[in-house]
């Protein structure tokens, strides 16, 4: 008996230790030098491993960042100047702080202002929707409604509101990593800068419709009537295809353009107080008028 | 029974061919028709006519915007009123010529007569012209420009011109309509693809749910003494008049993946390309006109109509009595592979073959439930394809696997969501699944290409 | 006219569901089912009254307070799996046992996999094995028939098992069937020692028929089992008819049938091409016939298929279908 339990424990010592050898062997001689850098980089990174860097995760922007000349082309959407900072400092590079994004979803269309023209039976994901339909609404450019942003999110920063049908973004929780960008079908999404203290002005509306058959399928549609353009003193909306854009560079938020949209498709975040849209309309009316004596002078 | 039919899968719906009693019968001018330019696969046409100009019926509107491309010609005569953007039935803006109509002027090439015109000319090559100019395009679904598929690219042979007569979805009529009330002028057509095509063997393949238009057709070759066109009886399957599947029911032919079905020397048109072609080349006739299966459990009446290409849709509903309360889908073309219709406002194009109206209860989706993995998709699939598997792998956004599976072979025809019997979107899935590795697939041919043309200089 | 629907193609779909074809099923077992009452009376009932609705309380409350999810009841799956567990124990089985049984197959063969469509083994003869091994004298008592209206119960050995116990004596196969008086007819249609569901051949192989008649199953796996194991039986047999059970006693005793017929064609469990099919029907009839003829169990068609299922997804991904145009 006490034979047997002695055997049984020298062999599997034995066993052991042979064993182990060999794994330190194999790792001895199988193991690839790679730059320690990597680790470190790596280790900075927010480790989300989302991709909004346009890499497979953060270990293969690690791997690129080492070996890029400069840090030009890498940005973190996620960890954003901060991490950028930190990233710099190992690698000993000097790194350019990038204005914070956030995406904008570009309709307002919400069940009240553009009613459901079908209804759709088909699997519930927007690009199914897209192969084959122009949606459900009479708008053929709108938000489609399925959550195919909101499955593509993985920081829980989108979310279906119940009330308007559209998607509605979590300042606090989007980093900006673009990944409801590319899941919508329709490109509404846009990733703007996030402005001073988070105020910022969008056209929330992409219909590339004339103005009739927008404003028919959506009241709230831009419908390209020019008047925010001609309103602008800063040259920062731009009227292409009868959608306008601002151009979040060169706009000075000064809300002009809001108050005088006529469909209500521009929309103004985070302003401390809300648009007084008659003040405004005042003020501007004054300033045309001024503007147009000193012509006639 | 007859025993022709494609060797996999396959599924049996009810035909339901309900309107199969009524005659064509021509639908009165609509006030207004929109000629949409973009109606045939390949490029859209371009328009050649503007605003203000006066047309006549087959006039040229709109020319090939490409060599896969086709003639468009007036329906109507009358008045370009506009040319823009207008909604097709699925919403998205297409270019329309917008016609108003004046009269019903045709253009005096036109042989309007109703003699037959047996004499097919010679010049096989003035025949693919005429086909050309007549804007001819496949009328089984494709609307692919018949004179391309006409002129077969060098080193490949045609051996039989097969004319598809199977209408195997549920419901349509009008190719069997026209099988019995134009068979002559379909076998004339016929006879003149089987000249052009090389004096090759023909075969008319008619599913034997439609007896009469089986005897007509082989009372009509015998009448007119024709050699070589045969008419084939096949069993009552779906999706038999799938190009691939008719081939391999009729030459036992296997058309391999990516490939044309001249690959295996077959040309596959459907009936009512055979009596476009006849009056594109007997007549003089371009295609303003096709013939719809208006139909539904839901109508009071049934009706196979004549109508003028570019009609709106809610004309062709009104002549029949508007759409009925319990209509919850209209469908354009058949049940398995047509188009629900998003608005009615909608003109139609060559291609339209049918408006289906289903009620809730036909065509309303059973809620998903799980895969009880019964392989009955698998069954069905008239491609060997696994759908449940592609199904799992398009949610997973795996191309290398999805190709590897061959989703590029899936021709949609529904029968893997039709036979699922726990509701799964299936076919929703892989149809984006497929247009993702198509569009990978061709990402790097033109890669390829671009790198066998750097090698070279 | 409200709204139209829009929604891809197709727009039409087959009348089958899940839940037809589960009822389907129900259907094809319901023959086997009036037998082994005519034949074991209102016991047999309630037991199979207690299996159906442990089962499917069972899946309720797991998809309802464990999963969180809409209830799956209404597919019906839990009631064809009660009932083939109800048939596959002997009538007088007490009810907590089976109550076990149902625990065993819908909470750990079924629910813990994800539930219908997700399972790797089919859930009743996980159950049955479960209840076998565990309780194996409430499982291998067997009383001969009792009848509706018939006298009291005998207690006896299922054939297959009298002859284990007369070979491990030293007798030869045929004086086990002379002293036993089986014989084939009565074989075929009744009257022997077992569980419900090895009463009536002919009743399962009904059910068998409008299953196939009706397209739920395809015949394959069935047949291929069935060849298997007279095959197999017939060469022992050839060789040594003293030590070896003949072809047509194999295929009518120990639940070969019900195995056969209705638990190797489960659609969760069984390969879905023709060959793969074929296959899995080979395996379960040669495991069978070895355990039988070797092993120290009486019975082994449950083991053989619990151990084919095994190898489902391996037969999936060998067995393909060839595909339209390649090679």
């Amino acid at each position: 008996m006490t034979s047997i339990i002695i055997w049984t424990i020298a062999i599997i010592t034995v066993l052991g230790v042979v064993l182990a050898l060999v794994l330190y062997l194999v790792a001895k001689k199988f193991k690839v030098e790679e730059d320690p850098r990597i680790d470190e980089v790596e280790k900075a990174m927010p480790g989300a491993n989302c991709g909004g860097c346009g890499y497979a995760g953060c270990r293969a922007f690690a791997e690129s960042a080492v070996k890029a000349p400069n840090l030009d082309s890498h940005f973190c959407p996620v960890g954003g100047n901060d991490t950028m900072a930190r990233v710099a400092a190992i690698l000993g590079y000097e790194v350019k702080a990038k204005a914070p994004q956030i995406a904008v979803v570009r309709c307002n269309g919400s069940c009240a202002v553009r009613p459901k023209t079908n209804e759709y039976d088909g699997y519930p994901s927007c690009k199914v929707k897209a192969t084959l339909y122009s949606g459900d609404t009479g708008c053929s450019f709108g938000c489609l409604g399925c959550g195919d942003c909101v499955a593509a999110c993985q920081f829980g920063a989108l979310s279906m509101d119940p009330e308007t049908g559209l998607p509605v973004v979590d300042e606090a929780k989007c980093t900006a990593c673009g990944a409801c960008v590319k899941a919508c079908p329709k490109l509404l999404i846009e990733l703007r800068p996030k402005g001073p203290r988070g105020m910022r002005e969008a056209v929330l509306c992409v219909n590339k419709d004339k103005g009739p058959v927008a404003k028919k399928a959506c009241a709230s549609a831009c419908i390209g009537c020019g008047i925010c353009v001609k309103t602008c003193t800063h040259e920062a909306i731009i009227l292409e295809n009868n959608v306008a854009y601002i151009d979040p560079l060169k706009c000075k938020l000064c809300r002009e353009c809001e108050a005088m949209c006529p469909t209500g498709s521009i929309h103004g975040v985070n302003f401390p107080k809300p648009l007084d849209k008659d003040a405004v309309k005042e003020r501007i009316k004054i300033r045309q008028q001024k503007e147009k004596e000193a012509a006639h002078v | 029974m007859s025993k022709h039919t494609f060797s996999i899968g396959g599924v049996h719906p009810h035909d339901n061919k309900i309107s199969r009693d009524c005659p064509i019968r021509p639908l009165p001018l609509p006030p207004t028709v929109y000629l949409a330019m973009s109606q045939h696969i390949g490029a859209p046409a371009k328009p050649v006519v503007a605003v203000g100009d006066k047309v006549n019926v087959g006039q040229v509107v709109a020319e090939p915007g490409g060599f896969v491309s086709a003639f468009i010609h007036s329906s109507v005569s009358g008045t370009v009123k506009s040319i823009g953007p207008r909604k097709d039935l699925a919403g998205n803006p297409v270019t329309c010529v917008e016609i108003a109509v004046e009269g019903d002027e045709w253009d005096e090439s036109i042989d309007r007569s109703e003699d037959l015109v047996t004499a097919i000319p010679s010049d096989n090559k003035a025949i693919i012209e005429k086909i050309r100019l007549g804007g001819v395009v496949g009328l089984g679904g494709a609307t692919f420009p018949t004179h391309v598929k006409l002129m077969p690219p060098p080193g490949s042979k045609c051996e039989r011109v097969i004319i598809n007569g199977c209408e195997c979805e549920p419901y349509l009529t009008s190719d069997f309509r026209t099988l019995l009330e134009k068979g002559e002028q379909v076998v004339v057509g016929a006879a003149i693809l089987r000249q052009v095509m090389g004096n090759v063997p023909c075969t008319i393949a008619i599913e034997e749910n439609k007896p009469e238009a089986i005897v007509h057709i082989r009372e009509v070759i015998a009448k007119l003494g024709y050699e070589g066109i045969e008419v084939m009886s096949m069993k009552m399957r779906y999706p038999q008049g799938g190009e691939k599947q008719l081939i391999d029911a009729v030459m036992g032919r296997q058309v391999g993946s990516g490939a044309l079905p001249i690959s295996v020397g077959a040309v596959v048109q459907n009936v009512a390309t055979a009596l476009a072609v006849y009056d594109a080349v007997q007549k003089n006739k371009p295609i303003i006109d096709n013939s719809v299966t208006v139909t539904g459990g839901c109508l009071p009446e049934q009706a196979n109509l004549l109508v003028r290409v570019g009609t709106p849709l809610q004309m062709i509903l009104d002549a029949v009595g508007g759409v009925p309360e319990s209509a919850a889908k209209i469908i354009s073309g058949g049940p398995m592979m047509g188009k629900a219709v998003v608005n009615l406002e909608a003109a139609t194009v060559k291609g339209t073959g049918a408006l289906l109206l289903l009620t809730e209860a036909e065509t309303r989706r059973g809620s998903a439930s799980a895969c009880i993995r019964c392989g009955k998709c698998a069954d069905a699939c008239p491609m060997g394809l696994e759908p449940f598997l592609l199904n799992r792998l398009c949610k997973a956004g795996d191309l290398e696997a999805l190709e590897a599976n061959a989703i590029q072979d899936c021709i949609e025809c529904g029968c893997c969501l039709y036979s699922c019997p726990a509701n799964i979107p299936l076919l929703d899935n892989i149809r984006l699944g497929k247009g993702a590795v198509l569009g990978a697939i061709r990402a790097r041919a033109v890669a390829a290409k671009a790198a066998a043309e750097a090698a070279k200089q | 006219m409200g709204k139209l629907i829009i929604s891809p193609s197709p727009h039409i779909h087959s009348k089958d569901s899940t839940r037809s074809l589960m009822l389907d099923v129900v259907i094809a077992l319901l023959p086997a089912v009036l037998v082994s009452f005519v034949f074991y009376g209102w016991r047999e009932i309630l037991l199979m009254a207690v299996s159906i609705a442990s089962c499917l309380l069972l899946e309720w409350s797991i998809t309802r307070y464990l999963l969180k999810k809409p209830s799956t009841i209404g597919d019906l799956s839990a009631v064809v799996t009660g009932i083939l567990l109800a048939l596959n124990v002997p009538y007088t089985t007490p009810w907590w046992v089976l109550v076990i049984g149902a625990v065993v197959a819908m909470g750990i063969a079924k629910m813990t996999f994800g539930g219908l469509g997700q399972n790797i083994w089919n859930p009743a003869l996980v159950g049955r094995v479960f209840l076998l091994v565990s309780f194996p004298t409430y499982m291998t008592t067997w009383s001969q028939p009792q009848g509706l209206f018939g006298a009291d119960a005998v207690t006896g050995p299922t054939p297959l098992g009298a002859v284990q116990e007369g070979l491990m004596s030293g007798a030869s196969v045929q004086d086990i069937m002379a002293t036993q008086g089986y014989d084939y007819a009565t074989l075929l249609y009744a009257n022997i020692g077992g569980s419900a569901g090895e009463l009536c051949a002919l009743a399962l192989l009904a059910g068998f028929v409008y299953l196939c008649c009706r397209r739920v199953i395809k015949p394959w796996i069935t047949l291929s089992i069935f060849a298997t194991v007279a095959l197999t039986a017939l060469i022992f047999w050839g060789i040594n008819p003293d030590r070896f059970t003949g072809p047509v006693f194999n295929l009518l005793t120990g639940g070969l049938v019900l195995g056969a017929c209705f638990m190797a064609t489960d659609y969760v469990t069984s390969p879905m091409s023709v060959w793969g099919g074929v296959i899995f029907g080979v395996g379960i009839g040669l495991l069978t016939m070895m355990i039988r003829y070797f092993g120290s169990y009486p019975e082994g068609v449950s083991f053989a298929i619990l151990i084919m299922n095994s190898f489902v997804p391996l037969l999936n991904m060998a067995f393909k279908q060839k595909k339209f145009g390649r090679k």
